[in-house]
């Protein structure tokens, strides 16, 4: 088995009288990523913050890098790179003046050229931070992360509010360090983001880890369910959509009524017939594999899109 | 790359650049100050006694009273009807109405000084004119002090406020931004020295009050011809002590502010009293003794105090440890507050 990045066992994260995280326990083979998945408030970014060193566990053992922050804190911090969920940087220093800002804490590293490079920012090198875009920030803050030459990467919400270009572009980035054996924790509301770059996923909600395995793992999970997606007008009664031949689970959302069902040459009809019988009209009705998105919101209640959003 | 790796040169950089291409510290730290000392310095200037307008009413054989009075100095004179003259002596145009006569006589209003001048004066002049000699000649000695002017005074009070208001406003504005913008939970997480951050605050503020105080003080000797009667080496002394001190107090009110909203009223707070206490525009001895301790307390007193003792009176600086321990004091005492409160996101 791969040496491990980072062991997380039993992790605790209390605030006077609110548990933020809730004995949250799982660990990363190097080289490879991690997401963190979850609805706002879930115990994401305070389970990374503790990761990362910036808070302190209640209790539970947090390892990273075989090394503990109560006693390596310094040697921890030359060996991982951060990217928070927001960092506004000095917008009256360049590109290049943050980036040997940043370079010039650690011990080892690499040139302020190369990570400039590396998030493709060669053409804004002299610009002034005020003066980048949202998805150049973005990079900026990629840079940073990246100039200490990092064994681990934490990157919280990497593409939040960021356009689809920006968003594939941050990918790609993160893409070639994953080739180049970094080991990557990030978090994300974005089920593309995590299908395509997590060979991992922990969901986490109200603290506490609810599912956990590859993307193809948890897919599968649902035991090669079907998804039907519908809206009738009037509204059918749930209860008789739970009563459709294969249904395993019944979601409404703003109107649309999402079914898991075993089959749909048993499904469908039975729904047809159901909602003739019911005088209802179906205004929209679509079917799908099931996607991580539907993985979600079986397990919380809530659509990684809407987080998103 | 003669700094890149050097984590405490980059960060004072970082600082130095940041003042530097902010245009609105530019004004506030260098042309704020030299403003409000030209408004203030034109409107107190240094006046020539004005001559005092009388108006003589003209009559038959009077033309002798007219001749003595528009020779003496001091006194300007007109010539108006009677009906005019005691209209511009109504409306404060004129000091004094002198009737020619023979016998002169005179239209005053014994509570305005300037009637009472225009009077002393005329009157000396009339009876001279009348035959009256002298009795005895006094002598007199004409005496100006330098560096008595209201300019000379307002000087080291505005530079003073200003050090403290770079100083608190500088350090303080710049950390709470820092944190809001998580630029500081940031740079805790790398493996910076915290003690290399708040160095480069320091330095950084050492160069600039410095840079601030010489600005200033050339601004004041080419336009007001304001000079520092002791040693200049004292007075820059005085200065980077003070703007040490204030300093402290910047990052006390910026420990634990989380937004800007704050941390503006917090400086406020700190910095307002102190304006109206220290004896920025006028001597703060004016305020009654019972106040004196907790004025003499207060560090902008302090820094005011010295800097003026040294540039009107050429006092030495080490006659001043009163003042340098207040300054000591508070910048200790605010300093290790702060280490203790300060929240780093």
């Amino acid at each position: 088995m791969a040496e491990l990045a980072i062991s997380v066992d039993g992790l605790v994260k209390r605030f006077e009288d609110v548990v933020a995280v809730d004995g949250v326990s799982f660990s990363v083979p190097a080289g490879t990523c991690l997401g963190l998945l979850g609805p706002n408030g879930a115990g994401k970014t305070t389970t990374v913050e503790i990761l990362e060193g910036l808070q302190e566990a209640t209790s539970g053992t947090v390892r990273v890098l075989g090394q503990l922050w109560g006693e390596h804190a310094e040697r921890l911090r030359a060996r991982i790179g951060i990217c928070l969920q927001e960092t506004r940087f000095y917008e009256k220093l360049s590109v290049k003046e943050t980036v040997a800002l940043f370079r010039s804490f650690y011990p080892s590293g690499v040139e302020v050229e190369e990570a400039i490079g590396l998030v493709a920012l060669e053409e804004k090198r002299d610009a002034r931070v005020g003066k980048l875009s949202g998805g150049q920030r973005q990079r900026l803050a990629l840079a940073v992360a990246l100039v200490g030459d990092p064994e681990v990467l934490f990157l919280d919400e990497p593409t939040t509010g960021l356009d689809p270009a920006s968003r594939r572009g941050l990918w790609d980035v993160i893409e070639a360090l994953k080739a180049r054996g970094r080991t990557v924790v990030l978090t994300t509301h974005y089920m593309e983001e995590a299908e395509r770059l997590c060979d991992q996923v922990v969901i986490v909600d109200h603290g506490k880890v609810v599912a956990k395995g590859t993307p193809a793992e948890l897919v599968a999970s649902f035991g090669g369910a079907q998804v039907i997606e519908f809206e009738a007008r009037p509204l059918l009664s749930l209860d008789a959509c739970r009563a459709l031949p294969g249904c395993s689970d019944v979601t409404t959302q703003n109107g649309t009524v999402r079914l898991h069902v075993k089959g749909l040459p048993e499904a469908l009809p039975a729904l047809l017939r159901t909602a003739e019988a019911a005088g209802a009209t179906l205004v929209q009705l679509s079917t799908h594999a099931p996607t991580l998105d539907d993985v979600f919101l079986h397990l919380t209640g809530r659509s990684l899109r809407d987080e998103a959003s | 790359m003669a700094t890149g790796r050097y984590p405490l040169g980059q960060l004072f950089l970082m600082r130095l650049r940041a003042l530097w291409r902010e245009p609105s510290a530019i004004f506030w730290v260098f042309i704020f100050p030299m403003l409000l000392s030209i408004v203030l310095g034109l409107a107190f200037r240094n006046q020539t006694l004005r001559k005092l307008n009388v108006a003589v009413v003209e009559s038959p054989g009077g033309a002798a009273v007219l001749q003595a009075l528009s020779s003496t100095p001091g006194l300007q004179t007109q010539v108006l009807p009677l009906p005019e003259a005691r209209q511009a002596l109504s409306r404060g145009k004129v000091a004094l109405v002198v009737v020619a006569g023979p016998p002169p006589s005179l239209l005053v209003d014994p509570l305005v000084p300037e009637g009472r001048t225009a009077q002393l004066l005329a009157v000396d002049t009339l009876q001279r004119l009348a035959g009256r000699t002298d009795a005895i000649v006094l002598p007199e000695e004409h005496v100006s002090t330098p560096g008595r002017r209201y300019i000379d005074f307002l000087i080291p009070g505005l530079l003073g406020f200003g050090l403290m208001s770079s100083s608190v406003w500088g350090l303080g504005w710049g950390l709470v931004q820092m944190r809001t913008g998580k630029l500081l939970k940031r740079l805790v997480a790398t493996p910076m020295r915290k003690s290399d951050l708040l160095a480069s605050f320091i330095l950084s503020r050492l160069l600039i009050a410095l840079v601030e105080t010489a600005f200033f003080l050339t601004f004041a000797r080419l336009i007001f011809d304001v000079r520092v009667a002791g040693s200049l080496p004292s007075f820059l002394l005085v200065a980077a002590a003070g703007a040490l001190s204030f300093g402290g107090l910047g990052l006390l009110v910026a420990s634990r502010a989380q937004n800007s909203e704050t941390a503006g009223g917090l400086m406020n707070l700190a910095t307002l009293p102190m304006m109206v206490l220290s004896g920025v525009f006028f001597s703060a001895s004016l305020f009654p003794g019972w106040m004196q301790p907790l004025v003499k307390a207060l560090p902008l007193t302090a820094v005011i105090d010295a800097l003026r003792a040294i540039s009107i009176d050429g006092t030495s600086v080490f006659t001043l440890g009163g003042p340098l321990l207040v300054l000591l004091v508070w910048g200790a005492a605010t300093f290790l507050l702060a280490l203790r409160l300060f929240r780093w996101s």
